[in-house]
């Protein structure tokens, strides 16, 4: 500890960040960039959330009440993008960039000013997205997958403002990601051997290179979009010799990653908690990295599955089929071994073990409604129901972004410097745990019932279900104003944390005070 | 476990610099291979016959014997794209055909508007596998029709089904979507148009 106390002063006298708004507008400081990533995912989150609240209220009765059906359709597909894009996608940058450096010994980040870039460009992206909407003819309105000729043909004239964001948004994840890669292979501490890397670091990893593989099959996705609208070409219309299932085929293809883009950081964060409130180590750490790199590999060779009703040989029905279901034997893996480090353990319940423990059992629901999904003949019946819609709100609701606010409880002590107040972080979860099931359960009636997605009107068999949804969807979008108002009290004070908060926690980021200093880790750490 | 303990390093910078140009790399042949997918798909799909693809070109002229111990059942559909104001249907619903047996099957179309206009019949037959047996020798949707204002016109389509057609299919169908290519016209067939007005 005296070490990095010895550190800090030495650090005192070059240089002195600036202060206002030029410290976080010129920071290179992977801290501060962290936290600007977390707050931006945040306020996204947020701004999503609303327009799930808009959604949810004009669902919550059947008939159209409170928008037009052309707006309902940009509700939809802008909040599938910003939660995407805006929420989960840049909540993850910020935790690899408050937590890889810590965990890995480094100092910062490889690649500090790019870094900084890669951060501030995505205000703009967002910025222009949401601009869109307020354009003559609207914003996208053609769903988040932007399939042609919706979002050719069909489209409104702002498309060409979705396309320049999506591209902004693309290049900064890619630099997000070549930097988590430098990172990792060049920065770690002596002794830091990969297999000694803590899981969020590994999972990381392996998603940096999904992402520098797919989101430039995005890139090109939507120029291809761009010029076919805007230029005459015809790479997804038939009249001109394309083909708009050609489109699908691209978007997926980056689009089945990217789901397990938004998914793996998760694994990592759990494989991290789980252990420190079990008191055990985590079990089988290397069947951990071998599942996960197995399944990255994987997701490239399933994505026609989202494309099962679009005519496909049988053949290529059941190939992608099985591929699909291959997937559950690692991610199996790794539920089982979630569940033995569990087992005989030593365990306690504050709040990041209950968000891990209702991540693990939720995102499984999520995971056999996949299973469903995967078996092609019944696809016929669930594709484009809400049986879909309730199946990746479970991955990613109850997954992905439940993993993020384990994430945010565990660490937060180590970025503040306080404790946040458990009471009221009990009541964020338990309120977020009904009304996330009394939201996404009933879909799964719904759509086996035959409820389209997408729709702003239903017939009347539906109305009860959702009645019942949309009273979920807003307790669930008024419990995470108790996670900000969680946030914000930790952050302006209250019991001060120790190096070491977590009883069971290991890893190195535990080894500096709490709060964790501007600079750590600036004389490497040795790793045994 | 591994053997590659991170030494610290004398020129990291340099270093950083090498894998950022190897990813860089990367993410350049990935947007590269986005593009790439497009004439990948094509020649899957040619090859295959995935996706209902069939040659819209002319196929070599009928050389082959008939197989007289088969028949085949060939349907034909047609449909005008969303906002195409033709008619657009086939003389006779369905054919049958012994393979290697050539067949002219004729299509008419009908002008209704007031405007010369250009179309383009984009062709699809199920199931897929079978288009790679079909073989046209001569139809209206190897290239664009014109049809001046208010005129009509048949359209044959001479086809062959090619012996080697797996025993399996007994029924295909040749699907027409017509699609409105007055804005984008060949300047060759707008000149039709001006050809058939100085003869009046």
């Amino acid at each position: 500890m005296s070490t990095v106390a010895g550190e800090m002063d030495h650090h005192d006298h070059h240089h002195h960040a600036p202060s206002g708004i030029t410290r976080w507008l010129f920071t290179t400081n992977h801290k501060d960039i962290g936290s600007m990533y977390l707050w931006f995912s945040f306020i996204m989150f947020l701004v999503g959330g609303s327009m799930a609240m808009v959604i949810r209220a004009e669902l919550f009765q059947p008939g159209l009440q409170l928008v037009d059906p052309h707006f309902f359709n940009q509700m939809t597909t802008v909040h599938g993008l910003i939660m995407v894009f805006g929420a989960v996608m840049p909540a993850f940058t910020g935790l690899a960039n408050w937590m890889v450096p810590m965990m890995i010994g480094a100092p910062d980040m490889a690649l500090p000013r790019m870094n900084n870039w890669s951060f501030w460009i995505l205000p703009f992206a967002f910025a222009i997205l949401l601009a869109s909407l307020f354009m003559e003819g609207g914003g996208p309105a053609f769903g988040w997958t932007f399939y042609a000729p919706l979002s050719t043909t069909y489209s409104s004239d702002s498309t060409a403002l979705f396309v320049f964001s999506v591209h902004i948004m693309g290049i900064s994840s890619i630099m997000g990601a070549i930097n988590v890669i430098v990172t990792i292979m060049n920065m770690r501490a002596p002794g830091m051997t990969y297999m000694k890397m803590p899981l969020f670091v590994w999972t990381w990893f392996i998603t940096a290179f999904l992402l520098i593989a797919v989101m430039p099959v995005l890139a090109g996705a939507v120029t291809m979009v761009l010029t076919d609208k805007y230029f005459g070409t015809s790479f997804f219309d038939a009249a001109g010799g394309g083909d708009p299932v050609l489109f699908q085929h691209i978007f997926w293809f980056f689009g089945h990653p990217e789901v397990y883009i938004m998914i793996l950081p998760s694994f990592g964060i759990i494989s991290a908690i789980i252990p420190a409130f079990s008191r055990k180590k985590l079990f089988g750490y290397s069947s951990m990295v071998y599942a996960t790199a197995a399944i990255a590999g994987l997701s490239f060779i399933v994505w026609a599955h989202h494309m099962f009703t679009t005519g496909m040989p049988v053949a290529a029905e059941i190939f992608f089929m099985y591929a699909t279901m291959l997937i559950s034997v690692p991610t199996g893996v790794k539920v089982f071994n979630w569940v033995a480090t569990m087992w005989r353990g030593s365990i306690s319940f504050e709040t990041p073990m209950l968000f891990a423990l209702a991540f693990v059992i939720l995102f499984t629901i999520g995971g056999f409604s996949g299973l469903m999904l995967a078996i092609t003949p019944v696809d016929f019946q669930y594709h484009d129901t809400y049986f879909v819609v309730a199946h990746f709100h479970y991955v990613l609701v109850s997954g992905a972004i439940f993993s993020i606010m384990a994430a945010a409880y565990y660490w937060l002590p180590k970025w503040t410097g306080y404790m946040y107040d458990e009471t009221l972080a009990k009541w964020h979860f338990w309120c977020s745990l009904i009304s996330v099931n009394v939201l996404f359960f009933p879909m799964h009636f719904a759509g086996l019932a035959g409820m389209p997605r997408r729709i702003p009107d239903y017939s009347l068999q539906f109305a009860d279900i959702n009645q019942i949804v949309s009273i979920g969807g807003f307790a669930f979008g008024l419990s995470q104003l108790i996670f900000l108002w969680v946030v914000i009290k930790c952050v302006r004070g209250g019991e001060k944390a120790p190096a070491k908060p977590w009883e069971g926690a290991e890893g190195l980021e535990w080894t500096v005070p709490s709060p964790a200093p501007y600079h750590t880790f600036e004389t490497p750490p040795e790793v045994k | 476990m591994t053997t590659n303990s991170p030494t610290p390093n004398p020129t990291p910078r340099a270093d950083n610099a090498r894998v950022v140009r190897r990813l860089l790399f990367v993410v350049v042949g990935m947007f590269g291979f986005g593009f790439a997918l497009v004439p990948l798909y094509e020649v899957f799909c040619d090859i295959t016959g995935f996706n209902g693809r069939t040659k819209n070109e002319q196929a070599a002229a009928n050389t082959r014997s008939v197989d007289t111990s088969r028949t085949i059942n060939v349907q034909f559909i047609t449909r005008v794209n969303k906002g195409m104001p033709w008619g657009f249907e086939p003389e006779v619903k369905s054919v049958r055909v012994h393979p290697g047996e050539t067949k002219v099957v004729n299509f008419l179309a009908r002008n209704p508007t007031g405007q010369n206009m250009v179309a383009q019949a984009i062709p699809s037959v199920a199931p897929g596998e079978a288009g790679l047996y079909l073989n046209k020798t001569e139809c209206f949707c190897f290239n664009q029709q014109p049809l001046a204002a208010g005129a009509d016109t048949k359209m044959p389509m001479q086809f062959y089904l090619d012996p080697d057609i797996p025993k399996h299919i007994h029924t295909l169908t040749l699907s027409y979507t017509m699609y409105d290519m007055t804005a984008n016209a060949q300047p060759d067939v707008i000149a039709s148009f001006e050809a058939a007005t100085s003869a009046d």
